[in-house]
């Protein structure tokens, strides 16, 4: 390196150093620039159109501020459809939630590096394969004549099965055609988004707090109700929030695996795709925006993210 | 218990001992061992705490205080030997079953409650009306000086605030005995001074029993009714502060009370004539310039200024003797003294009483 341009080098170091404002705003441009014209702006966009409407006759949009698509969107078929995709993210997320809990609550407290190594590598492993497979596979495993539907015939519960399959709500020929198999795969899919923030909150909770609460005479179902539980919290609305959010905006499983009826995601697919009519989509995917953002409220109203 | 030289009559003695010993010992260790895999953390210890002193556990990271402090919370089990709390065998009772409360040292305030539920945490355990509890808590605030506190999280407080706050959430259950765990390592000096104050005092208001575990010898010495000194799972010796500074029953605790200045082998022959080992306090060690003469009934040796501390207060002299080692000096700057610089042979000399002898 010559001597100029060295010292060429040595200045914009100077230069650079003086202004650490400068250089913060160097660094964060293209970040913020992303995120505020490709990410925010084209959701706003979309959004926006929901204010638009679309002529019957010529099926434009008609670029006029408008809340008549609006008034489309809560009719009592759109109403089911939400309704539907909403229960659906609740049964899964509470499932999710039971199932992940004591796996996390394991790996947390208990499980050493190797195990816990394991642990991580057994979550992880089913997101690194491709989703179409796995949900297809699904859709095998709990055909009529799949694993599961033989498994428990084998076990001579076959007629308990199909009496399950005749309930109301559930109601299917075979679990791949019930909302019961839906529920399934999507709790089989998410579920390494619930396990992992869980599993996160607990490691954080000091074990010095769980022998305070022992010292303090608290038994250990109390010490869990009353100080790991709650510490946990964060952690449980952490993957809720994903396990929720994912459930409303998927629009592949409800149509491949379940009884067909639509889901919010399929309906924004529809209005988009097959019919053009944007105004409506765009109306359709604010749908889990709103719920999402009341979602939020309620759980921070209720104290979930206190303890972070 | 009685090796003073007033002593009480005879008979009087020996019922306070029998006293002290069966029915008032607050903890009592009988050949307690813990060992964790080939490691013995503790090992065949027995000692008794009395009621309602204030007993400290000294000694340096991994001597096995912390470990005997939690087998009398009930967090460790021991592998052999018994630990009894007022008489009863502790063997088996899982913590929430002792009538003992710790002090943590990372304080272990729970993050998502306030102070006040955090000081009324025990209470609501037992069941006590929640009224009832309030107001017990914030008495109990109010004694550690944090009144009106209460509706705050721990999180807004600071270190010595939160340490007051872990404080009152033990006693508030009056338990038998209390426990602390380095519970000022994490202050800073000053803080860290007026806490040993203030919890002296709240310890002889409220008469419970604490047992202090720590590392800082200043901390042992200044509070404590007695003091056990760990050394490797044993104890090296237990007594009073005063006893322990002045007449330290081994070099390790001449070494881990106060400054050492142990002098071993040749370095000890050359001052004492015998090679085993021996120690010297330093404010006990007069300096005087070279050549002067040593009272009778002293011990003296010449040596050369290698380095010289100025505190304020007082000076520290390390002075090299020529038969190896090392003897520092404290020097009160109190009055005129000498005032050697760095190289100048000096005398050193003190009384014949001072010098400590171990036999290990």
């Amino acid at each position: 390196m010559t001597a100029a341009t060295r010292s060429l080098s040595n200045n914009l170091s100077t230069f650079l150093y003086q202004r650490p404002r400068f250089v913060l705003i160097l660094l964060l441009l293209p970040p913020l620039l992303w995120l505020g014209i490709i990410y925010l702006g084209s959701l706003f966009t979309l959004l926006a159109q929901s204010f638009f409407s679309i002529d019957d006759f010529t099926a434009q949009v008609v670029y006029q501020p408008t809340l008549d698509t609006y008034a489309r969107l809560f009719t009592a078929t759109n109403l089911s459809i939400i309704f539907r995709t909403v229960m659906m993210a609740a049964v899964v997320t509470i499932i999710s939630g039971i199932i992940a809990f004591p796996l996390a609550y394991y790996v947390a407290r208990f499980a050493s590096g190797r195990m816990k190594a394991f642990f991580y590598i057994a979550v992880m492993l089913p997101l690194w394969s491709n989703y179409l497979v796995r949900v297809y596979s699904w859709k095998l495993i709990l055909a009529k004549e799949g694993a599961i539907h033989w498994a428990v015939n084998a076990l001579g519960l076959g007629p308990v099965l199909d009496w399950i399959l005749t309930l109301p709500v559930v109601e299917g020929s075979s679990l791949s055609t019930s909302y019961i198999g839906t529920t399934l795969t999507f709790v089989y899919i998410w579920l390494p988004f619930m396990v992992l923030p869980v599993q996160a909150a607990l490691e954080r909770v000091p074990r010095s707090l769980i022998e305070a609460s022992s010292d303090l005479g608290a038994k250990p179902n109390e010490t869990f109700r009353k100080v790991i539980f709650p510490l946990a919290i964060p952690g449980i609305a952490a993957g809720s929030i994903f396990t929720f959010s994912l459930t409303l905006g998927d629009y592949i499983i409800p149509q491949l695996i379940g009884s067909s009826r639509p889901f919010i995601g399929q309906a924004v697919y529809q209005f988009q795709g097959t019919a053009g009519d944007i105004p409506m989509a765009a109306a359709f995917a604010m749908v889990p925006i709103v719920i999402m953002a009341v979602y939020l409220t309620l759980a921070k109203r209720l104290g979930a993210f206190d303890a972070l | 218990m009685g090796r003073i030289s007033n002593d009480p009559p005879q008979f009087y003695i020996n019922v306070t001992d029998l006293i002290m010993n069966s029915t008032t010992a607050a903890v009592s260790f009988n050949q307690v061992s813990r060992h964790f895999g080939a490691v013995k953390a503790v090992d065949a210890v027995s000692f008794d705490i009395k009621d309602g002193e204030f007993f400290a556990m000294l000694g340096p990271s991994g001597s096995g205080k912390t470990t005997c402090l939690r087998l009398i919370a009930g967090f460790e089990q021991p592998t052999e030997g018994h630990v009894l709390v007022h008489g009863a065998d502790m063997n088996g009772v899982p913590p929430y079953d002792r009538d003992v409360n710790t002090v943590f040292q990372d304080y272990a305030l729970f993050p998502h409650m306030s102070v006040l539920d955090n000081v009324a945490y025990g209470l609501m355990i037992r069941k006590v009306p929640a009224a009832e509890r309030r107001r017990q808590a914030e008495e109990m605030l109010d004694m550690v000086a944090l009144g009106g506190f209460g509706g705050r999280k721990p999180s807004q407080l600071s270190g010595g605030q939160r340490q007051r706050v872990a404080l009152a959430r033990a006693l508030v259950n009056h338990p038998k005995v209390l426990l602390l765990d380095e519970p000022l390592g994490a202050l800073d000096l000053k803080l860290r001074e007026q806490m040993q104050v203030e919890l002296k005092a709240i310890q002889r208001r409220v008469g419970i029993t604490f047992v202090y575990v720590t590392h800082d010898q200043g901390e042992a010495l200044s509070m404590s009714d007695r003091v056990a000194v760990f050394n490797q799972g044993k104890i090296e010796q237990l007594a009073s502060p005063t006893e322990l500074y002045e007449n330290p029953a081994t070099s390790f605790v001449a070494g881990f009370v106060g400054i050492s200045n142990l002098l071993e082998g040749a370095a000890a022959k050359a001052v004492t004539g015998t090679e085993g080992a021996c120690s010297i306090r330093p404010e006990k060690i007069h300096l005087d310039s070279a050549g002067s003469s040593v009272p009778a009934n002293a011990m003296g040796v010449a040596g050369r200024v290698s380095a010289i501390l100025y505190l304020g207060a007082n000076t520290r002299y390390d002075v090299a003797l020529p038969g190896g080692g090392e003897l520092t000096v404290a020097v009160q700057n109190r009055d005129a003294h000498i005032e050697p610089k760095e190289g100048e042979d000096v005398q050193l000399w003190w009384e014949a009483r001072h010098l400590m002898r171990f036999a290990r």
